[in-house]
């Protein structure tokens, strides 16, 4: 036998122990020593806290009474973690993006940085925590009184004890400072250690009861299969339920989230915990069963099979595996009650006195004094009150239940959370209202369903109103509310309160609307992933920095406000300790604060010295005009500048084709005002001889009349061109297509050309082709090719071959001449307009026949080209045999 | 004013010679003519005319290089020139006044004001005529 003094002795080295490890892990991470203390391995390791005392003596209670149904205490959290992707993910990633430093602080900021919410959702987790604690201190008690035998003291003493010793480590380590992160390395790693504890000790006691008790793995099994555990009948209502509940439990409980988010140090750790855990859960549910089935079997074992881990090897004289055991209860209690204690008391603080003694008075963020004081002492006081609460509720309700229920009771009430918190991260159309009804209606009808029963008929609730229902009313009954009976009770305060608090929060959200504060916060958090960057929220400008310093100095220290006002104060080129108070800079110190106060408080310290305690509507729209108005203005800026680089190319190539033109023209009208002024200068010269001339013999008169009118001819078929050329250039000219002979075409022009006698013309070649042309235009470009013949063929007896043959659907009319032909470097440009071949002055014209000639057969949708190496001057008219029919538009 | 003033002219205009040709020549003058381009200048030097009139369209040779190429001789001022075009603009006076063109007149012209433009240059101080 153990004596109670010896347990003490060793509870308290443990303790020490304890303390020396957080402390020395508190040393080393602040001196960036010890990167393992904040790897993986830590992380997962005090994610342990879910498995308490319940977990560690409670699950062999549980199958010895329902089978295998504990492991779906294990289930769920397993199923959380291997879907870490899902939910685990956004969830830490929220609360390290927000400096979230607890559920309510969460929920709270979620919708709207809402005080009240902050504050229901810590009442709501201290009310479900409080038995919780109980348990452990019962537990502990329990598991003393066992081992230290009836010669113990009074074990209400044993408790308070546990309870002091607990707050007074809770107090040291967990509100030595107020940490910016509000993270614990120190605490953390002794879970960690505790962790390590309670898995070693549950895997001796199971080793022992299998291999020295148990006859082996095949006599375990055999024991197994004879004991009543394995007729154990599972309802899958009931499992799935639970699976279900301790799912929602392990993302809900309070110690849960402090360990998951809150303490999370990198995203990437979730995912080794994502097999580890699950893995710990498997070894700590392995010797389950069959210490139960051997704890049954042994006489000695006593008949609370709650405490088989205990009593199995006390039974057996093995003191030091029990007391191993007991050390492995012990830490499942303490670890648990401490984070707990930590995450609640963080709560309470942030959410509840803070804002009450900010409330208290104006102007208390500029009240002198240390704000910190004020936060770390609320903490420390709400430590002891949550331990108080947890031994009270110990004491009142005089620790006889089964450890189990008391387990899955509060689950449901901390489950409550889950709608909240699930719309706060994958909805954004909850709202304060919905969660604020949710909550409230779940709550409640937990308290009156579950919570307020599990006190025993007659102990809160008479025992008439358990069973006819309050004032009689049937369908009221706590444990069969509308009349639905036979459902396990847990399942049926589940079922109702979450039913209640889903529809409470969708349609709560769905007919009230959101607060810009709420809109806000809701798009940072669920869109946490899609931003990379932190919200950008608004706040009123009129903030004095000093003040603001003041404030922090207080909150976070004089060192370390000043060393961040002095960075910002760099960041913006200015000298000293004062940044302008620019709402990003508002908004990083409303972050940073919130991980030392939490999100509700720092917004409303801020808020209370940037005037506006609330951003308006109007406010929040103009910050969203501006915005669209930039990103429009931007947009359209882009667009301008495509636009402006397409009108600048647009207008260089139009300014180049321009110039080329206004080249053209005035190379044209120059030669335009040539040829006119050329036949003038002899008319108008003529003329005044005629008319001063008196002694001019009529040989002469008849000689310079006969030149004025050949000058002036040439001057109107100059114009006659000009225009021919210029409608024919513009597309205007009108075609008269019809069906006539070739050789009938090139009769009409060779007698045109009025070449009789200065030129011999040979015809060869099929003539008799029938054509669909303009037979006018046609002519009109063989006439001008014959008289060039005639005036430039420069031969003794000028000659000129027509030769034609046809040619796929055309048909190609060849004119040589036997005159010297034209120059290589001037066959590219006879074309031209007032180009000549040569010098002649013979020529007559302006040098605009070919350049018409060429338009027109383009008309006719034919061409002319110049045939070198013929001889003489060689010209091809080439003539589709049908020319396309005239197109409405015109061309060009 | 003892012995006739010889001008040359060089022009390709058939019609346009012949009308200056007849007013030169009632006028008192002698009129030579040149119609190509490409040995105006050459002519001009051998034939060694009081006054040149030089068209600038000509064929084979603009009447600007012919008037660059005389005035850019040994004896650059000697030959007064009468610059004659047909297309009038500003440009190309300022530019035959630059090369050295004595005067410049624009086609078509009255027949007294050539005459007149011919006398003047012809009266102008001519140096050492013989």
């Amino acid at each position: 036998m153990l004596t109670a003094n010896f347990l003490v002795g060793a509870c308290l080295a443990y303790v020490a122990l304890l303390f020396v490890v957080a402390f020395a892990a508190e040393r080393m991470t602040a001196q960036g020593r010890g990167e393992w203390l904040t790897g993986p391995v830590i992380y997962t390791l005090s994610l342990s806290i879910y498995c308490t005392a319940w977990t560690f003596y409670g699950a062999v209670g549980y199958a010895v009474r329902s089978g295998l149904e504990f492991v779906t205490i294990y289930l769920g959290p397993t199923l959380v973690l291997i879907g870490w992707w899902a939910v685990l993910r956004k969830l830490v990633r929220v609360g390290r993006s927000q400096r979230i430093t607890s559920i309510a602080d969460l929920i709270s900021s979620r919708y709207g940085k809402s005080t009240a919410l902050g504050a229901l959702v810590t009442i709501l987790a201290v009310v479900a925590t409080t038995p919780y604690i109980a348990l452990q201190l019962q537990s502990v008690t329990l598991s003393f009184s066992v081992i230290a035998g009836s010669d113990s003291d009074d074990p209400g003493s044993i408790s308070l004890i546990v309870a002091i010793g607990l707050a007074v480590f809770t107090i040291v380590f967990g509100t030595r400072n107020l940490d910016v992160n509000e993270r614990h390395s120190g605490i953390v790693t002794a879970i960690a250690l505790e962790a390590v504890v309670k898995l070693v000790a549950l895997l001796a006691v199971g080793l022992y009861v299998v291999f020295a008790l148990g006859g082996g793995p095949a006599g375990i099994f055999a024991r197994i299969e004879s004991s009543p555990i394995a007729e154990w009948q599972v309802s899958s209502g009931r499992w799935i339920g639970l699976t279900f509940l301790s799912a929602a439990a392990f993302l809900c409980l309070p110690r849960m989230f402090q360990v998951l988010v809150v303490e999370n140090r990198d995203e990437r750790h979730l995912a080794t915990a994502a097999w580890a855990f699950p893995a710990y859960l498997l070894a700590m549910s392995l010797f389950v069963v069959p210490i139960a089935v051997v704890g049954l079997g042994l006489p000695g074992a006593g008949d609370n099979p709650d405490l088989f881990v205990l009593t199995v090897p006390l039974s057996q004289g093995e003191g030091g595996l029990a007391m191993l055991s007991f050390l492995g209860g012990f830490s499942s209690a303490t670890s648990m009650v401490i984070v707990a204690a930590i995450a609640l008391a963080t709560m309470m603080s942030n959410h509840i006195v803070v804002p009450l003694w900010l409330r208290s008075g104006p102007q208390r963020a500029m009240m002198s004094g240390d704000v910190r004081r004020v936060v770390l002492m609320a903490r420390r006081f709400s430590i002891i009150g949550v331990l108080a609460l947890g031994y009270l509720y110990y004491r009142v309700s005089g620790g006889g239940a089964a450890l189990a229920a008391i387990g899955l009771i509060s689950f449901v009430g901390i489950v409550q959370i889950l709608p909240a918190l699930m719309g706060a991260i994958f909805w954004r159309g909850g709202t304060r209202t919905g969660a604020g009804i949710g909550l409230g209606l779940g709550f409640a009808l937990w308290a009156w369903t579950l919570f307020l029963p599990s006190f025993g008929a007659g102990g809160i609730l008479p025992a008439g109103v358990v069973a006819e229902g309050p004032w009689g009313i049937g369908w009221l009954r706590p444990e069969a509310l509308f009349g639905l009976e036979g459902l396990d009770p847990v399942l049926h305060a589940l079922l109702w309160s979450l039913l209640a608090n889903v529809a409470g929060f969708v349609a709560g959200s769905l007919v009230s609307f959101p607060a810009p504060m709420e809109r806000m916060q809701g798009a940072a958090m669920v869109n946490v992933f899609r931003s990379g960057a932190a919200l950008s929220s608004w706040q009123p400008s009129r903030v004095d920095s000093e003040d603001l310093l003041i404030m922090v100095q207080r909150i976070l220290g004089p060192s370390e406000a000043q060393a961040m006002f002095q960075a910002e104060a760099a960041r913006q080129g200015k000298q000293g300790y004062l940044p302008d108070a620019t709402p990003g800079f508002v908004e990083r110190l409303e972050k940073e604060l919130s991980g030392s106060v939490g999100a509700t408080t720092a917004h409303a310290m801020i808020a209370q010295l940037t005037e506006g305690s609330v951003v308006s509507v109007e406010e929040l729209m103009r910050v969203g005009e501006e915005t669209a108005q930039i990103m429009e203005y931007s947009a359209r800026l882009e667009a301008q500048s495509d636009e402006l680089s397409r009108t600048a190319r647009q207008l260089r190539d139009a300014n180049a084709k321009l110039t080329a033109l206004s080249i053209q023209k005035d190379a044209f009208l120059s030669q335009i005002s040539h040829e006119l002024r050329t036949p003038m200068t002899s008319i108008r010269s003529f003329a005044e001889i005629l008319r001063d001339g008196d002694g001019l013999a009529p040989r002469e008169r008849a000689r310079f009349s006969g030149i004025i009118h050949d000058e002036a001819a040439r001057l109107t078929r100059l114009l006659d061109d000009l225009l021919d050329l210029s409608v024919l250039e513009s597309g205007q000219v009108t075609l008269h297509p019809a069906s006539e002979r070739l050789d009938r075409i090139l009769d009409r022009a060779v007698a045109a050309a009025g070449v009789e006698g200065a030129l011999r013309i040979r015809r060869r070649g099929a003539e008799h082709v029938h054509l669909v042309t303009d037979p006018d235009r046609l002519a009109q470009v063989f006439i001008n090719i014959v008289a060039n013949a005639r005036k430039y063929a420069e031969a003794t007896t000028p000659e000129l071959t027509i030769s034609v043959r046809q040619e796929g659907g055309a048909v190609l009319v060849d004119f040589i001449d036997n005159g010297d032909g034209i120059p290589a470097e001037a066959q590219s440009l006879i074309f031209e307009k007032f180009s000549r071949a040569d010098n002649t002055e013979a020529a007559g014209g302006a040098g605009l026949g070919l350049a018409i000639c060429r338009e027109i057969m383009a008309r006719l949708g034919g061409s002319i080209d110049y045939l070198p190496g013929q001889g003489g001057a060689a010209f091809r008219v080439r003539v589709p045999l049908r020319m396309a029919p005239p197109r409405a538009e015109a061309a060009e | 004013m003892g012995d006739t003033r010889t001008v040359l002219l060089v022009e390709d205009e058939p019609n346009i010679i012949e009308a200056v040709r007849f007013i030169l020549t009632r006028g008192g003058f002698h009129v030579a003519t040149h119609s190509d381009g490409a040995d105006a200048a050459e002519a001009v030097r051998v034939r060694r005319p009081d006054l040149v009139i030089l068209d600038v369209m000509l064929p084979n040779r603009s009447g600007f290089d012919i008037l660059e190429d005389l005035r850019g001789g040994d004896d650059p001022a000697a030959v007064p020139i009468l610059m004659l075009t047909a297309r009038g603009q500003t440009r190309e006076r300022e530019m035959a006044l630059r090369l050295g063109a004595t005067q410049f007149m624009t086609k078509p012209f009255s027949n007294a004001e050539m005459l007149e433009a011919v006398r003047a240059l012809c009266a102008a101080p001519q140096g050492d005529a013989p």
